[in-house]
């Protein structure tokens, strides 16, 4: 087996994984650093964000004020050191980004403009038009070339975490254009995978979000934290998932019912006027607005349409300049794929699955458990997001982490030994013959397709808006089953070269451990907090869940749910309070 | 979903492990109404046959990997409708890999080159001193940004080097995306970069192998123009020249 030494391997290029190259280039140019990535760098999910990045801007905004939407926002349930470091950070990474070229939509005056996002006391959503995730993603790929140091491996498929004497040691991963298998020892390793949101059947995320690091890490024995918690976004395009921004209504527009009525009113957003109005109404959270949704649909007051029930997102008031100005994309996929001019007529739209609130159990530090590896964005949780995410949160977080986990895996890999190749290509056999049974096994009984609908379908069925100890008892028993089946899948192709078949059967199995991880915590979390909510244990907890969640894998078994503390430091669990009452 | 008209796929297949040169292969495949030529070949994936292999993954226009030629146009498959290529549902629609690459596997291309051509240009902010952090942001008034706004917005989906006559006569042209870029940043009020860039825009593999046909404008599906950013270019390379000649000791930079 080739092996490739590395003082620093990132898996995933996407921007957390970018922006943490760069941090570890800049900290130390003698270092090398080895950047692989299953897709090339631009194929990355986050180029898919369209809203904005937060980050305090304004004089009358402050840290304090970020720091409390979030911490609200969340529920409660974020580390709060975590979050005074993130709001920090935040407008120092994004003045970055911007020096970086990053096109930031701009004042008449040439300062950046910054736009209202739900839960949001006052604006501070940086934006580039709606397509800011995309143009963070290219700014942060063009950027990274200039750095001699930075290696890209792309189209490079991670497999297995490698881990010698308790330690990281390295990465198992093949070449996906030969199926090469290789040895990346390191010093230190940054996961950046992102997400997971593929482990549901509706989602806003790519085809390449299958949580692979998460899982990676979970059989490396780290702790996959507060798993249950994953976020529906309540404006989605029925039929395809694709996202229909928050900065719609950021910029104005109005959600209403089959009787025109703005029904968040009944949910504790309204009044619905004057509008618009930050922390209220439409510019409420997600969760609360997601749940508004299904609320309605029980009530029958959802609109009829051939994808099913929706709900019109109406933005014919901001009126063709604003909406070419601010919100191109917007216009543009609403036509392409549902047909409508947003300009004349309102969108049709349903909650869909969007973001993995859990993840790789880190710590303010980016790193894990486990010395010398670290974790930043989706796929990590530090944990800034609690038990709901607020817009525009996630992709300065990907930039904060992402750069604090490049520096202190430069800092680690100064101070260690390169891990021994006898011990590395000892482990890679054994993990490499999961990978060749795959290719190898002829008479297998189950497809991929089979057991991914079978595993969308119970999520969606068990461990979705809301939930009961029923429907997670089912999801977490059928998932059970499908680890089982999934040691006899088999897949048609066979060959060495580019071979999706096969990394369609790996992602399979990674997600199928993250579904379970998510339905065994949510299960074993009896209250209602954020976007876990149990329609059988309605209230918030504190006394006995304001606490982290974290699914430990046991080989054989189910995962072993233990609980952690919260960090409070400054803001005492209250009452999520919007609409008029918001402070 | 119980419409059960048909149409056919007819995909150029190409394994190099077991064929010489590419084939095609058709595949019936239930028609859609709301159907791009993407979920087409993933059904023929899922349900047919998983050795069929293509990129993909936003199914949102965004991410640029699904490029492919359909109908022997390049288009983005995630938003090339069925509906735009069939007749009440029925048909053959024809499926292969982007034109003027070397083929990998089926509708996978070989980028290489591509990746190479966009470091080239060094598409970067190239400034001789750096703004520190604490100084803030740049100030960039909007007309500065509509600028070079529209050249930002390529997803390097390679359609327009499937287009371009001159990327198939030569491989070695640096081309229309990579060009369009390099030109982004030159008119970008944060940049100092032009020079540097000039060695490559400018050279006997930059913009003058453009003969200016506009394929590549054409096919954009971001409207980044890169046929203009390309034409504004050699203007600003011919006055560099003609200044040159006329002011001894100008070249030096």
């Amino acid at each position: 087996m080739d092996v490739i030494e590395t003082d620093i391997a990132i898996v995933g290029a996407g921007g957390a994984g970018l922006r943490a190259a760069i941090a570890a280039a800049e900290a130390d140019p003698s270092l090398s650093v080895t950047l692989l990535s299953k897709v090339y760098p631009m194929r990355s999910h986050t180029v898919a964000a369209e809203g904005g990045a937060a980050g305090v801007a304004k004089a009358e905004d402050s840290l304090d004020h970020h720091f409390n939407d979030t911490v609200s926002g969340g529920d409660w349930l974020c580390d709060q050191d975590a979050v005074d470091f993130f709001v920090a950070q935040a407008p120092k990474e994004l003045i970055r980004t911007e020096h970086w070229g990053c096109p930031w939509s701009r004042t008449p005056d040439g300062k950046v403009a910054v736009r209202p996002f739900g839960g949001m006391k006052i604006e501070r959503t940086w934006y580039a038009a709606d397509k800011t995730g995309f143009h963070l993603l290219h700014t942060l790929f063009q950027t990274s070339m200039k750095y001699p140091s930075v290696k890209r491996l792309d189209e490079v498929y991670t497999t297995d975490l490698l881990i010698e004497d308790g330690r990281i040691a390295g990465v198992l991963a093949h070449e996906i254009r030969s199926g090469k298998p290789m040895v990346i020892l390191a010093r230190s390793v940054i996961i950046c995978t992102g997400g997971a949101g593929r482990v549901f059947p509706f989602t806003t995320n790519g085809a390449i979000k299958t949580g692979d690091g998460m899982a990676m890490a979970f059989r490396a024995g780290v702790p996959l934290k507060d798993m249950e918690f994953v976020q529906y976004h309540p404006t989605g395009l029925p039929g395809t998932g694709i996202l229909i921004s928050e900065a719609a209504r950021g910029e104005g527009g109005i959600l209403v019912n089959k009787d025109g009525y703005r029904y968040l009113q009944d949910y504790g957003m309204g009044p619905p006027d004057p509008w618009p109005r930050k922390k209220a109404m439409e510019l409420g959270p997600r969760d609360r607005l997601s749940q508004a949704f299904w609320q309605e649909q029980q009530k029958g007051r959802c609109i009829d349409s051939k994808w099913g029930d929706v709900m019109h997102l109406d933005l014919r008031h901001l009126g063709e300049a604003k909406i070419a100005e601010r919100l191109p994309f917007i216009r543009d996929l609403a036509l392409s794929y549902v047909g409508v001019d947003v300009v004349n007529a309102p969108i049709p739209v349903r909650p869909v699955v969007h973001y993995t609130m859990g993840g790789i159990h880190t710590d303010i530090t980016a790193g894990t458990p486990v010395p010398g590896l670290y974790a930043a964005g989706e796929c990590a949780c530090v944990s800034i997001n609690g038990a709901n995410r607020l817009g525009s949160n996630s992709l300065t977080e990907l930039l904060v982490f992402g750069a604090v986990a490049g520096r202190n895996a430069a800092a680690h890999a100064r101070g260690v030994p390169m891990p021994s190749h006898t011990n590395a290509l000892a482990q890679a056999d054994g993990h490499r013959k999961r990978v060749v049974a795959l290719l190898e096994r002829s008479k297998g009984t189950e497809s991929v397709v089979g057991l991914r609908t079978a595993l969308n379908d119970t999520m969606e069925t068990g461990c979705g808006i809301y939930r009961t100890e029923d429907s997670l008892r089912a999801t977490v028993e059928t998932l059970a089953v499908l680890k089982t089946r999934f040691a006899n899948v088999a897949i048609d192709d066979k060959s060495g070269v580019y071979n999706t078949d096969l990394t369609g059967a790996i992602e399979l199995g990674n997600m199928i451990e993250i579904g379970e991880t998510m339905a065994l915590s949510a299960l074993q979390r009896t209250e209602s907090r954020g976007s876990h909510q149990r329609l059988d244990h309605p209230a918030r907890d504190d006394a006995a869940f304001l606490k982290h969640s974290m699914a430990h894998r046991v080989e054989g078994e189910a995962p072993r749910v233990e609980y952690r503390d919260v960090v409070i430091t400054r803001s005492q669990p209250a009452e999520r309070v919007y609409g008029g009452e918001a402070k | 979903m119980s419409d059960t008209t048909t149409f056919t796929l007819e995909v150029l297949r190409y394994n190099p492990e077991s064929d010489d040169v590419p084939h095609a292969e058709s595949f019936s495949v239930p028609y859609q109404e709301d159907w791009v030529v993407l979920d087409a070949l993933n059904w023929v994936k899922d349900n047919v046959d998983g050795s069929l292999t293509f990129r993909w993954s936003c199914h949102m226009a965004v991410c640029g990997s699904c490029g492919m030629m359909v109908n022997n146009e390049p288009v983005l498959s995630c938003k090339a409708f069925l509906r735009d290529y069939l007749k009440d549902g029925k048909g053959t629609i024809t499926v292969g890999a982007l034109k003027n690459f070397p083929v990998e596997k089926d509708l996978v291309i070989v980028m290489d080159s591509f990746m190479e051509k966009l470091e080239a240009v060094k598409p970067w902010i190239i400034r001789t001193t750096e703004k520190p952090v604490e100084e803030g942001t740049f100030i960039q008034l909007p007309k500065q940004l509509k600028r070079f706004k529209h050249h930002t917005s390529c997803i390097n989906c390679l359609l327009c080097y499937a287009a371009c006559p001159q990327v198939g006569l030569n491989p070695g042209f640096i081309g229309p995306a990579a060009l369009a870029l390099a030109h982004r940043y030159n008119l970008d009020s944060r940049d100092q970069g032009k020079d540097l860039r000039k060695d490559v825009t400018a050279s006997e593999y930059g913009v003058w192998e453009c003969t200016f046909v506009s394929a590549c404008s054409e096919v954009c599906p971001k409207d980044v123009e890169p046929a203009g950013a390309i034409q504004e270019q050699k203007i600003e390379s011919s006055i560099d020249w003609a200044l040159d000649h006329l002011i001894p000791g100008r070249k030096a930079r």
